[in-house]
């Protein structure tokens, strides 16, 4: 909201400069955004007449201008060619400083003197206008030697940008700013000037007002003004609205802008002869009914909207013919607008439901100053106040203006003020400092909030434009907030709170700080991939699946929740192969998302109005996904990168496992599960990223193979699921152990770990085993390979002799055979 | 009857066919098309030989000769789509590689380290300071229902304050019912309602996670981000609590030298609610443009729970009082290494990841 100081000062002292008034509106919880000097700079610049346009010699970008600014013949050199002879320009003589701070001096070039400057827009300040001069002639009739400022009728002045809170719509006005100040510095708070009703025939011999519906409509006043003569505002009121973004259009118009500004109270004025039997009325819009609304767009009226509650209620103004006159206190309809024959002017001063309002904007798509006002809620007991300050507005340009007596003043419900009682205790208990009740209540009447004591205690009845303050201890915490607002929140104390509870990481996450140490550690470097992809994008790995929908994206490319790390990261590698940059490992720990009917793990979760339904949301699964694109990398690289996580995060046993068509988008034979031995749960995935994913979604791959590791962290921190090594630790021998290879030719189907797992178990003397070796060829039978394990073997109390180590290794070879693999 | 040039067009047809139908694999085809449908084919010949025809019965060749090359393509079509899958299979079989043989210690693997992402690293200085502090760690889902997301959050549905979060909604259930968390405030309503359900107030708390909002991305804001709040529900915790809480914290983040300030705000789950503000890091109070001159920096919002949120998750407000208050990571990462534009932490490219550890 922008409001001038000028019009503050109306309202209350302020001797502070605008540098000294801006951290006080800031801790006022009225933050100035911005603060803009209207016509600072400009005191020195006036109106100047071309009369002589010459070029120098020797300069083509530049000419020199002789023009006349009242007091003789100037030259000044120029850059601009925008303008003819004869025209009016303004002009910076030497000395002026321009806003900005720069400084007009007498300077010569190639022989000639410039003895001032000829301004742009953009040089005033005044637009952003920077393509030639600012040709007066276009605007207004130009007076040479005049003050520019008075010619375009500038008077100086300061305007705040201040954004008020949605819980303050007292605040969105002149005057309730003005209130704010006046009760933070301790002044006095001026009423503007009202009009009285004049004394003549009551209204309603005239006019008529009716609610229908008191729930949408809570108080219709109308009030009729006769002899009105629509033409232009007074200078001072056009000046007031400009200053506050709007356009001046008309005496009547600009009067109505001007008092909601200034008041906070919308008005909307009608053509009386316009308005069937001079009627106006609220109801509900009924289904069917239409509106062409002031800025020509017809609206379908009662319409159920989509959105969670709206049940398509709109409020309406009729007339006497029940034809629906406007979108209440949104926007007028084009029937009744208010043109130069006006002369009866019904003027409309209401309050309205504010969701009602809310929601009818939002359905219409229709935003207006008045909405704005009317869904934050307006103080219902301010409707004839802004009459009597509309007529007094009006009456400078329309001393014959009738206000005629007994406005109509038509109540339906209006929300009643909370009585608020402020305890003993109170303030201290919530804001953690004792402000005497005293001092408070001196605030809150400064706000207009009536305050009497009973007791120790504090009973508050906040003032009826504080729609925002409920009742009971969520009345107390609205009332202690105005009071520790005006007291100033840098007052407040400060105080650390311990506590005896320590504060700790859950040993997942602490889980995944490790995992991602050693991912990076190792050579990942972290991407974040976008959470929200295409149907192309998702159809790449699950085609024809559910999918998780969004239903307003912003655009049809991020309109699907992924169901995979993996496509994301593989684009993100080749967009770095495009680079240059694609010899790397990426990894992403992020989130994947499973539509509620493809799983059997969807959460269900409160929701709808009042958490009154069950809804099945998406299973959210936690992944950790690795990319390994450099060189040499493929599934022996991943494998390897999986080992040193399990033993960094000390798990028992995951053994990996060759699955056929694993998961789509990894290499359908070159894929492993990462099987938990003791539970048999799966963890995840290694190997290969499949070459058709690359191919879809990296413009040039290079030809180069692609590792992978897709580790599910919800099962990996699940001890259940993910089983962790014992925590008793073992003293190893102090015996020396003996060692053997074992070379054993194994079936393809005996897995190598499952081998190893059979050769620890065979007897207590084997200390580790450890597979050194891999080796398939012509000299083996078909379908077998060689596997070599390095056995250590040791005892606790003695050095294991040689027919011990010896009869150990038989053991271990029986064994073998049991799983079909035997000796080389 | 004069003789035309399709006099054996049928046979031709027939050649090509058979032609198409020995192609042994991917290369050879690959090898044979352009003289099966391509520039050097008999197809290709015979179109340009039509132009010896009456204009009157030139279209009728025209159309024979169409059918006879849709009839060739799709043949080859197809057999590309054979050829190619037997090629895949051919590979795929090449490549079959049991990940259980593979002797990790024979692996060779670049000494090289790799770097964190700049959002994780962030957020874990945050999180070691709040735990510093005696605050536990909690997260919850990002796809949230507008109870937890609004309406607990004393945000009724239509309520124009729901107006203030640009929100995703996610088609499932009623519309609007179901969201993209706004922020990461629901997960406060978890923790709430469980303390409750298992009686284990009070709660110290902060939630970092990531959040969406409807907001086209520029150089300040992405769609997706990430937050931290913080909840504390006590005995005897009062507004001063959260004033020296975000003021510890700022010193312990950012540094000694930087301030914190609070001033009015206005969210509808926090009474009285706050914004606050931290001393430019910029130019370290002086006035800076990050600051627009003011010399502070707005970070997040807080403030004392509102008792309309105790109601809903059914907390006793006469016995216990709390504040929550939020800021976001990624801004905290942007202002402390002056990062112009927000979008390169979403671009991936390693020469912007590389000077993060």
């Amino acid at each position: 909201m922008r409001i001038a100081l000028s019009w503050l000062t109306e309202f209350v002292d302020l001797h502070e400069s605008p540098e000294e008034l801006r951290p006080v509106l800031d801790d006022l919880g009225l933050v100035v955004e911005d603060i803009e000097y209207v016509g600072a700079g400009l005191e020195d610049v006036v109106v100047a007449r071309i009369d002589e346009i010459k070029s120098i010699k020797g300069a083509d970008r530049v000419r020199l201008v002789v023009v006349d600014a009242g007091s003789g013949p100037v030259e000044i050199v120029c850059g601009a060619t925008n303008f003819v002879l004869g025209n009016h320009v303004p002009m910076a003589p030497v000395g002026a400083v321009l806003p900005g701070g720069f400084e007009i001096a007498t300077r010569s070039m190639r022989g000639v003197t410039s003895n001032g400057m000829l301004c742009s827009a953009r040089e005033l300040g005044l637009s952003d206008d920077h393509l030639g001069l600012m040709v007066l002639d276009a605007i207004i009739d130009p007076v040479v030697g005049t003050p520019l400022l008075a010619a375009l009728d500038i008077v100086p002045d300061v305007v705040f940008d201040i954004t008020v809170e949605g819980n303050r719509p007292d605040a969105w006005s002149v005057e309730g700013v003005a209130r704010d100040l006046a009760t933070r510095f301790g002044r006095t708070l001026r009423p503007p000037e009202l009009a009285v009703p004049d004394d003549t025939p009551s209204s309603d011999t005239f006019a008529g007002a009716s609610i229908d519906d008191p729930d949408l409509c809570g108080r219709l006043t109308i009030s009729v003004l006769r002899n009105v003569k629509v033409g232009p505002s007074p200078e001072w009121v056009a000046r007031r609205v400009r200053s506050a973004g709007m356009r001046p259009i008309s005496n009547v118009v600009d009067a109505s802008n001007l008092v909601m500004l200034e008041l906070g109270q919308p008005t909307h004025p009608y053509d009386a002869t316009h308005v069937g039997q001079r009627t106006l009325r609220a109801r509900r819009a009924r289904s069917g009914e239409r509106l062409l609304t002031l800025d020509g767009i017809e609206r379908e009226l009662a319409t159920a909207g989509r959105g969670l509650g709206d049940t398509g209620e709109d409020c309406v103004i009729v007339d006497g013919d029940d034809h629906v006159l406007g979108l209440a206190g949104i926007m007028g309809g084009a029937a009744s607008e208010i043109s130069s024959s006006t002369t009866d002017v019904l003027l409309e001063a209401a309050y309205f439901d504010p969701m009602t309002i809310a929601r009818s904007s939002k359905r219409h798509g229709l935003r207006s100053e008045a909405s704005n006002r009317f869904e934050r809620g307006v103080d219902p007991h301010l409707a004839l106040r802004a009459a009597a300050r509309y007529v007094a507005v009006l009456r400078e340009s329309v001393p014959d203006l009738v206000w005629m007596g007994s406005p109509l003043d038509v109540w339906g419900e209006v929300p009643t003020p909370p009585t608020v009682e402020i305890r003993h205790g109170d303030i201290e208990r919530l804001l953690g400092v004792e402000i005497s009740h005293d001092e408070a209540a001196e605030i809150l009447r400064g706000l207009n909030f009536s305050v009497t004591t009973r007791g120790e205690d504090l009973v508050v009845v906040p003032s009826t434009a504080r729609l925002d303050v409920r009742t009971g201890a969520a009345g107390r915490a609205d009332v202690i907030e105005e009071i520790a607002r005006l007291y100033g929140y840098r007052r407040l104390p400060r105080r650390t709170p311990t506590w005896p509870e320590p504060g700790a990481l859950s040993g997942r996450q602490r889980l995944r700080r490790r995992l991602r140490d050693v991912v990076v550690d190792l050579g990942a470097t972290e991407a974040w991939t976008p959470t929200l992809g295409s149907d192309a994008e998702f159809d790449l790995l699950h085609p024809g699946v559910e999918r998780v929908r969004i239903t307003n994206p912003l655009a049809a490319e991020e309109s699907v929740m992924r169901a995979t790390l993996l496509t994301g990261l593989v684009r993100a590698w080749g967009r770095n192969v495009e680079r240059g940059t694609g010899d790397v490992v990426l990894a992403e720990i992020g989130v994947v998302f499973a539509h509620p009917s493809t799983t059997s793990t969807s959460r269900a979760t409160k929701g709808g109005i009042g958490g009154s339904v069950v809804l099945q949301l998406p299973y959210e699964n936690e992944r950790a996904t690795v990319v390994l694109g450099r060189p040499d990398d493929d599934a022996s690289s991943a494998v390897a990168l999986w080992t040193t996580i399990h033993d960094r995060l000390g798990l028992a046993d995951v053994v990996v496992r060759s699955v056929d068509g694993g998961p789509k988008g990894m290499h359908p034979t070159r894929c492993a599960a990462l099987v938990d031995r003791a539970s048999q749960a799966v963890l995840g995935f290694v190997g290969e990223v499949d070459r058709e994913l690359v191919d879809a979604v990296v413009t040039t791959p290079p030809a180069r193979r692609l590792g992978v590791l897709d580790i599910d962290l919800d099962a990996l921190a699940d001890p259940e699921r993910a089983t962790r090594r014992g925590e008793v630790a073992l003293v190893p021998s102090r015996y020396p152990s003996a060692a053997i290879d074992l070379a054993l030719v194994a079936p393809d189907g005996v897995h190598a770990a499952d081998l190893a797992h059979e050769l620890a178990g065979a007897s207590e003397l084997v200390e580790d085993v450890a597979l050194f070796d891999v080796y398939r060829g012509a000299s083996l039978p078909e379908g077998t390979r060689s596997l070599a394990y390095n056995v250590r073997f040791s005892a606790p109390d003695r050095t294991l002799g040689e027919s011990e180590v010896s009869a150990t290794r038989d053991l271990l070879i029986a064994r073998a055979h049991a799983l079909g693999a035997f000796l080389r | 009857m004069a003789s035309s040039p399709l006099d054996n067009l049928a046979e031709q047809t027939a050649q090509l066919l058979a032609t198409v139908a020995a192609l042994a694999n991917i290369e050879q085809l690959r090898e044979e098309e352009p003289t099966i449908t391509g520039k050097r084919s008999i197809l290709s010949t015979l179109q340009k030989s039509l132009g010896v025809l009456a204009p009157e019965d030139r279209r009728d060749a025209g159309a024979r000769l169409q059918e006879a090359r849709r009839t060739v393509e799709a043949a080859l079509e197809a057999r590309r789509g054979e050829l190619t899958s037997a090629a895949r299979i051919r590979q795929l079989e090449v490549d079959r590689m049991d990940l259980g043989d593979v002797v990790v210690g024979a692996v060779r693997w670049p000494a090289t380290v790799g770097h964190p992402s700049l959002v994780a690293v962030t957020q874990r200085e945050l999180e070691d300071v709040f735990v510093a502090m005696g605050f536990t760690v909690s997260e919850g889902p990002e796809v949230e229902s507008d109870w937890y997301n609004f309406e607990a959050l004393n945000i009724p549905p239509a309520h124009p304050a729901r107006g203030m979060w640009d929100t995703f909604y996610v088609e499932l259930g009623e519309p609007e019912t179901v969201v993209l968390r706004t922020h990461t405030s629901p997960t406060q309503i978890h923790l709430m309602e469980s303390a409750v359900a298992s009686n284990s107030l009070p709660i110290h708390a902060v939630m970092p996670g990531r959040c969406y909002r409807r907001d086209t991305p520029d150089a300040r804001h992405l769609a997706a981000f990430h937050q931290v709040e913080g909840l504390v529900v006590d005995h005897g915790i009062a507004f001063s609590d959260l004033a020296g809480v975000i003021e510890t914290f700022t010193r312990a983040y950012f540094g000694p030298d930087i301030e914190s300030r609070l001033r009015p705000a206005f969210f509808p789950f926090t009474e009285p609610s706050a914004e606050f503000e931290v001393t430019c890091t910029i130019c370290r109070g002086e006035g800076c443009r990050t600051c627009s001159q003011t010399g502070w920096i707005e970070l997040g919002g807080c403030g004392m729970l509102d008792p309309a949120v105790f109601d809903a998750v059914g907390i006793n407000g006469d016995e216990w009082s709390g504040f929550a208050f939020g800021f976001g990571i990624d801004r905290c990462a942007q202002m402390r290494h002056q990062i112009a534009d927000m979008r390169a932490l979403v671009e991936n490219d390693t020469r912007f990841l590389r000077q993060f550890s």
